[in-house]
């Protein structure tokens, strides 16, 4: 069995406290994994200074490439783990043990992963607006056209108080490294997987091991050490539910990535060809288990709403949990007891309305919910929702869910709420300059982009840079006369 | 270990003793405390005469803290210690009515023995004392104080109030509780840099740690403060968090022991620290006064094996208080005898399983 320690600025450190993390499906130990104390973190965070200077030894144009190469490793190589090694195979089947990803959709996320790390250049290149590398570095410096600007870091140090349930999430921390600021990981308890093993990575590409902390901790540890990391990181980021959005909201040391509540609107111009649309909404809501942020979670028209959901219950209704190392297993498994059957009585409940309507259960051979010793399945649920004020109409669920929901073209905005992803698919000037002003929507695509089909060059949830960097006024010469 | 087991056998006599010697007291009618007077009558057996040994508590029914909200308080107080001047000891009420125990000496005479147990050289007699931990009703403020006199010492103290950062947690303002956190922490350093020759100190492990760190911030440290003996407890006290602490918030110069204690209890000692236990942290009730067993979690009256896992029940025999056994909100290893300590232990304490995800704790 691995015992895996907790890293403090690159230095292994054994705690007195571990916790064993366990094969949900067999119950079999994989590995004995060192609880951090907030102490650790509030006492190594005093030194983050020094994990900055040890990346500012390297060029970013230095560390992109490292980064590159590191992409290598991550996803071909048997790297260290701990006291033991992971090859990759063991990885996709560790990760999956732990989060109930199916062990192919780990593969997929490696390569995400890799996807990225490969092409950092041009994503920091898209996200810096083409900013030369040394402006970041030096603080300040000349563009092309000539002027002078500057861009200060926020931090020595940007802390990511990770999730547990989607490791696609881990792509968002990638470019912190390569912008030379220390990376502070508090990994969710089901996923220590990708940061110790994008450690390794980095670490045999050359990047300083003094660059990166580890705090892992089980469930009751989450909230002291995330704590910490928000407490004492001057720039984190922390995924959670509206709770934690709502309680962050407003705090410019903190970026909170909540539910995506991503949605597709079919505009009036095309919704009566619904049906050639169908996998584009299909494929949306059911990619990634429909685990992640970005999978749709609500389809938005005037009309055919009870066609569309009755199409999509035909297709994802049957599909059922095959085993997490089968190819084509689509559903991930719940590990945290008592989560599907919580999401599924909800469901329920919300279906006592008269205006939703389950569309899913007649294609469906037994109950949404599946019920195992150490874990649980929800089958795909598509709801047909007539009324867009009805709670139903916009909410999300961490496994294929969707509701259809019937609203005039006219109220899509102002009865659809926040939505991370929102596809649009029209070609009315009038409803796509509406979504163009509309600061509800984040990511926004106009035309036929499924909800998962992200292009790394654009900002998610906000530029990072801004996040990392602050724009400042900075002169080495008096002002030309005026 | 012939000695520990002989040691074993008279403390078990000298509890079995003491036992009948507090039932007699608190259910003779002229002596006893309203409260157990009147509920003697519905017991079912009279204490009196059918309490010969420490395990004929185990007749009693399970006490209930409930019985210890709201008044009148003096139903608590004995008949024969009635005419005393008493305090109230509160322990909760952010919301609500707190628990209450009326103590008269108690809290002097568990001082006094704790006292006994501190190392003379880490907490030199007549060094003053910084008490940095919650103030007001729950008066530990005096029970600090009385160790420090009782040492030839004197207190200096912080005001805290550990409802108020509940109340601001649970409304989800973490940044006024770490502001008033920061507050409490600005009071102690001014006590540490006044002149003021402080010594030892009591704390939280959390204060403790932000006090720590404060002094590390501003380039000194707890040991340089002069500060050479530290007592803190809480079930945040953890085997991690205690090499923590020695390895890295204290040095090798700060003596710091582990107490676990409440209202109820009074306070038990840690076991010296020793390499060899890996940090594990080792409770023991100041005996006979106060007991603590592990007990299954199904059967209170059921003492698990040692190094088994079970709730913490405790009882409280004292003359001012009686307690035949209360279920604590924390579960632990029974531990074996120790030679300074010749009767059980508790390991590892933490909050009880089943109420760990909705207790707050280490709020300050």
């Amino acid at each position: 069995m691995i015992d895996i320690p907790i890293v403090r600025w690159g230095e292994p450190y054994e705690s007195m406290e571990k916790m064993e993390v366990v094969h949900f499906e067999t119950g079999e130990t994989l590995a004995t994994m060192h609880e951090a104390n907030a102490g650790l973190i509030r006492m190594d965070m005093r030194k983050a200074r020094l994990a900055r200077e040890k990346l500012r030894e390297f060029s970013i144009t230095e560390l992109v490439e490292m980064v590159a190469e590191a992409a290598d490793y991550y996803v071909d190589d048997t790297l260290p783990l701990g006291d033991g090694e992971q090859s990759p195979d063991d990885f996709c089947r560790m990760q999956s043990a732990t989060t109930g990803l199916p062990e192919h959709m780990c593969r997929f996320n490696m390569t995400k992963n890799a996807f990225v790390m490969k092409h950092m250049h041009d994503i920091l290149d898209a996200l810096t607006r083409g900013l030369p590398y040394e402006i970041l570095s030096n603080g300040y410096g000349h563009e092309d056209r000539g002027v002078m600007v500057s861009y200060q870091a926020n931090c020595n140090a940007a802390g990511w108080v990770l999730p547990s349930n989607s490791p696609g999430v881990h792509t968002l921390w990638l470019p912190v490294i390569p912008l030379q600021i220390g990376l502070v990981l508090k990994p969710g308890p089901q996923e220590p997987w990708t940061p110790y093993r994008m450690y390794e990575a980095f670490a045999k590409a050359g990047i300083p091991r003094e660059a990166i902390s580890i705090y892992p901790g089980g469930t009751a540890k989450g909230p002291e050490l995330g704590g910490a990391v928000l407490e004492t990181c001057e720039r984190s980021v922390i995924f959670g539910g509206t709770a934690t959005i709502e309680r962050y909201q407003g705090n410019p040391r903190v970026s909170a990535h909540g539910p995506g509540f991503s949605k597709i609107f079919l505009g009036d111009d095309k919704v009566d060809d619904w049906e050639k649309y169908i996998d584009l909404m299909a494929d949306s809501v059911f990619v990634n288990s429909g685990r992640s942020c970005i999978s749709c979670s609500g389809i938005w028209a005037s009309r055919h709403t009870e066609e569309i959901a009755d199409a999509l219950a035909q297709r994802l209704g049957p599909i059922a949990p095959l085993p997490m190392g089968d190819p084509e297993s689509g559903l991930a498994a719940f590990t945290i007891p008592g989560a599907a059957e919580a999401m599924s009585a909800q469901i329920d409940d919300g279906c006592t309305s008269d205006a939703v309507t389950e569309m899913t259960a007649k294609y469906r051979d037994g109950d949404r919910l599946i019920t195992n010793e150490r874990c649980d399945f929800l089958r795909p649920t598509v709801l047909h929702v007539s009324d867009c004020d009805d709670p139903m109409a916009n909410t999300e669920y961490m496994f294929p869910f969707c509701s259809v929901v019937e609203c005039p073209q006219d109220q899509f905005l102002a009865k659809s709420g926040y939505t991370l992803v929102g596809s649009v698919l029209t070609e009315d000037p009038a409803l796509s300059r509406e979504m163009l002003d509309a600061t509800s929507v984040d990511r926004l695509n106009i035309g036929e982009v499924k909800t998962i089909q992200l292009n790394w060059l654009q900002p998610h949830e906000g530029n990072i840079i801004d996040f990392l960097f602050r724009a400042r006024a900075f002169q080495d010469a008096p002002p030309p006369p005026h | 270990m012939s000695d520990l087991v002989t040691q074993t056998a008279e403390s078990k006599a000298a509890l079995d003793a003491h036992t009948v010697e507090t039932v007699q007291w608190h259910f003779n009618p002229e002596t006893g405390s309203p409260f157990w007077l009147e509920r003697a009558g519905d017991l079912g057996f009279d204490p009196l005469t059918e309490v010969n040994s420490f395990e004929d508590l185990k007749k009693f029914p399970l006490f209930e803290d409930d019985w210890l909200r709201g008044g009148p308080v003096r139903r608590w107080v004995p008949k024969g210690l009635a005419d005393k001047p008493a305090y109230v000891f509160e322990t909760g009420g952010t919301t609500g009515i707190p628990k209450s125990r009326v103590v008269i000496d108690d809290f002097r005479i568990d001082y006094e023995m704790f006292s006994e147990t501190l190392p003379d050289d880490a907490f030199p007699q007549g060094g003053n004392w910084l008490m940095l931990g919650p103030s007001g009703p729950r008066r530990l403020r005096l029970a600090v104080e009385h160790l420090a006199q009782c040492r030839g010492g004197i207190s200096f103290c912080v005001d805290l109030d550990p409802r108020w950062v509940v109340k601001l947690l649970k409304k989800g303002k973490t940044q006024d509780a770490k502001d008033y956190a920061e507050h409490v922490i600005d009071q102690a350093m001014t006590i540490l840099e006044a002149g003021h020759d402080i010594k030892c100190a009591f704390s939280t492990p959390k204060l403790l740690e932000a006090l720590a760190l404060r002094l590390i911030d501003n380039g000194s440290s707890i040991a340089e403060t002069g500060i050479t003996g530290i007592f803190c407890g809480g079930t945040e006290f953890t085997p991690q968090w205690y090499r923590f602490a020695r390895e890295e918030l204290l040095g090798p110069d700060v003596y710091i022991t582990p107490t676990y204690g409440n209202t109820l209890m009074g306070l038990a000692c840690g076991k010296p620290f020793d390499p060899a236990d890996d940090y594990k942290i080792t409770y023991y009730a100041p005996q006979p006064r106060a007991i603590v067993e592990v007990v299954d979690f199904d059967d209170h009256n059921q003492v698990v094996d040692y190094g088994g896992t079970g709730r913490v029940k405790l009882y409280t025999l004292t003359r001012e208080l009686f307690i035949p056994g209360f279920l604590e909100r924390d579960e632990g290893e029974r531990e074996e005898p120790h030679e300074k300590y010749p009767w059980d232990g508790v390991s590892s304490v933490r909050p009880f399983h089943v109420f760990a995800k909705t207790t707050t704790v280490g709020v300050y």
